[in-house]
């Protein structure tokens, strides 16, 4: 017996003697998925760009204050009130050393003397917060109705009737009228600043979350004809599970790039809010704010209009771009072009 | 197509209702109250007869419902009055304003022509530009030109009305002093000289409402034309020798526009609502700032009003582009 086999595996590698059997070594080390989103992401220059610009203001904007030790909300008294009000951009003094700046306050003062750039930190550090949260409550909402309407057959009507009743809302008119009416409750609740942020993150995550649920429930509905669902299903898998393990992290690349323009949304309906007079308290900047308190002097002091009003186009660029190599990247009939 | 028609009219109906139960309810949540700006020494019962004057002293479902009647019955009917000389309306309540104690529809007949001036022109003006800019990206696919489109068209949506709006303030009102910054909606135009003025003034307004438009409509005709330019009818055209211009102006553009046509039908009430952050921005006094005055001088029924015909215009122009949509493809069939 033993005899027989070693014959014949010795026939078989004399017979191989010049190419010894081996396994295929692949060249590279295996990819996950998302090396090869990122390596996508990469190659889109806008997005890289987008990305990059993105996390530039992030980290000036919450690391700054702790590097440039000026107080935003300081106000001057006295004769330092005079001497710092009013203050230019220091950069001015290249062409013109009459003009009135210092070193000291790189991008100027205001009319009472607090400091552009502490403020415009400070402001940059709300906003974007605001666009965060909002945009993560506009996901949860988006993607819970979403997967539900698209799930559960019985709830797919009612759900899609109330996103249709949302789409058609006038948006604009309704966050100022609720603005208004629930500004003194809720400040009374969490402090002023605090009531307006809860009050801004809750109004525009609640009428932002229509176009998330549409695409989820789109893409929820083609995946539960699927056959590994119906394997999931054979097993007594349920419901709660099914969505959790299996619905879900299928539809995440449509939910990230609604993410990215969420984000986009919330900061520039914030910062409408509050450049119409409808959002934080005036000693409380945002980058909306800034720029309304800027444009009654704006024929003065142009610069004071201009930088909240190019930080707030710029992260909304930055953003919109990193959606749109982020949909390229997640799309793998894209991807690997 | 008729019966779709009629049908989607018929839901539209229940969908309005809603949303203008939703709006009154909001309002009716409001804090202020439209006595408190008469003095303390008119006596209590008084204001209560005052109050009542407003249509404020009925349960809610009355002053709902005599809403309803007033927006749909009896002001038709003075539309109609004014129009043929007739006497319908004769002697019944309109929907009253709180700050001005005048029928609310006056007020925004006086105030839609500015709004409907600026926005209306933009709106074409941002039509007319981005289709070429559209057709012309797509054709040449990832030539300097598309590049340089789609990445205006991605400013253009970046930029905010409220930063755009300052910015061409600041260059061409403040740094060159070539426009006025202000819109002057008393000026009559009645010759050569004031209709000038008109243009000059209408010109940064329209140029900021028409940037989004731009953007927004360039990329879809984009898209549109590229989905089409590849398709086997287009190679024919080609094979039988017709020119080139033919086959893209005539052939291929024709389909691309159906879409691109129910995206421009969409976004009316759209820009009716950016409306609003522009007529603020260069202070025309059209329906958007009207808006904003009446929220902030607790206008109750001048807000419901407005914020209804919002809701009126999206609704509307969502049927719009839905039965165009099926008119003009013959492949769509919703029946």
């Amino acid at each position: 017996m033993t005899e027989g086999n070693e014959s014949r595996v010795t026939a078989v590698t004399s017979a191989m003697v010049t190419e010894p059997l081996t396994d295929p070594v692949p060249s590279a080390p295996p990819r996950s998925q998302w090396v090869d989103v990122w390596a996508q992401f990469r190659h889109h220059r806008g997005a890289f760009a987008g990305l990059i610009v993105f996390m530039t203001i992030i980290l000036g904007v919450f690391l700054g204050p702790l590097l440039y030790a000026q107080d935003a909300q300081y106000v001057p008294t006295g004769r330092d009130f005079l001497r710092l009000k009013d203050m230019r951009p220091a950069y001015m003094l290249l062409w013109d050393s009459g003009v009135k700046a210092e070193w000291a306050h790189p991008l100027g003062t205001d009319n009472i003397g607090r400091d552009t750039l502490a403020r415009l930190m400070q402001g940059g550090q709300v906003s974007i917060t605001v666009g965060l949260a909002a945009m993560l409550l506009s996901l949860f909402l988006g993607t819970l109705i979403g997967t539900m309407a698209g799930y559960f057959r019985k709830l797919d009507g009612p759900l899609m009737r109330l996103t249709d009743l949302f789409l058609a809302l006038p948006l604009l008119p309704l966050l100022l009228v609720t603005v208004l009416l629930f500004r003194e409750p809720l400040k009374q609740a969490f402090g002023p600043e605090g009531g307006i942020f809860v009050l801004i993150v809750f109004i525009v995550g609640v009428t932002s979350w229509m176009q998330t649920a549409r695409i989820v429930r789109g893409d929820v509905l083609a995946l539960k004809e699927r056959e590994f669902v119906l394997a999931a299903q054979s097993i007594g898998t349920r419901s709660g599970k099914m969505v959790i393990r299996h619905i879900l992290p299928n539809v995440l690349s449509p939910i990230m790039v609604s993410a990215t323009l969420g984000i986009a949304t919330a900061i520039i309906t914030e910062s409408a809010l509050s450049f119409l007079g409808f959002g934080f308290p005036p000693d409380f900047p945002t980058w909306g704010r800034l720029l309304n308190d800027a444009v009654d002097r704006m024929t003065l002091f142009p610069e004071r209009a201009i930088f909240p009003g190019v930080l707030i186009s710029l992260t909304v660029l930055s953003v919109n771009y990193m959606g749109d190599g982020l949909r390229d990247a997640l799309d793998p009939r894209i991807r690997g072009r | 197509m008729l019966t779709y028609t009629i049908r989607r009219l018929v839901l539209a109906i229940p969908t309005l209702m809603f949303i203008s139960l939703v709006i009154f309810l909001l309002l009716e949540l409001a804090p202020g109250d439209p006595m408190a700006q008469v003095p303390l020494t008119v006596p209590p019962e008084v204001k209560e007869r005052m109050r009542e004057a407003l249509g404020l002293g009925e349960p809610l479902h009355v002053r709902f419902v005599k809403w309803l009647y007033q927006f749909f019955v009896i002001e038709p009917a003075v539309f109609i009055d004014t129009m043929f000389g007739t006497d319908w309306a004769e002697g019944q309540q309109r929907v009253i304003s709180w700050q001005t104690r005048s029928p609310v529809m006056e007020i925004v007949v006086q105030r839609l022509p500015q709004t409907l001036t600026v926005v209306g022109l933009a709106y074409l003006v941002g039509v007319l530009i981005a289709l070429p800019i559209g057709i012309y990206s797509a054709y040449k696919q990832y030539s300097v030109f598309d590049q340089a489109g789609t990445f205006i068209s991605m400013v253009g949506f970046s930029v905010p009305p409220f930063f755009s709006g300052v910015l061409v303030i600041v260059i061409f009102s403040v740094q060159l002093g070539w426009l006025p910054s202000i819109y002057d909606t008393t000026l009559t135009v009645n010759s050569w000289e004031t209709f000038w003025q008109q243009v000059r003034q209408m010109v940064m307004p329209v140029m900021v409402l028409a940037l989004q438009t731009t953007a927004q409509i360039s990329r879809f005709m984009r898209a549109s034309m590229l989905d089409n330019l590849n398709q086997d009818y287009v190679r024919t055209a080609r094979a039988k020798g017709l020119s080139e211009a033919t086959v893209v102006l005539i052939h291929v553009l024709r389909n691309s526009m159906i879409p691109v046509i129910t995206v421009i039908a969409l976004g009316v009430p759209a820009i009716f609502g950016g409306a609003i952050i522009t007529e603020q921005v260069f202070k025309v006094n059209g329906i958007g700032q009207l808006l904003i005055t009446a929220i902030e001088a607790n206008d109750l029924p001048m807000v419901h009003t407005l914020t209804f015909i919002f809701a009126v215009l999206i609704v509307t122009f969502n049927l719009i582009a839905d039965v165009l949509y099926g008119v003009l493809d013959p492949r769509i069939r919703y029946d």
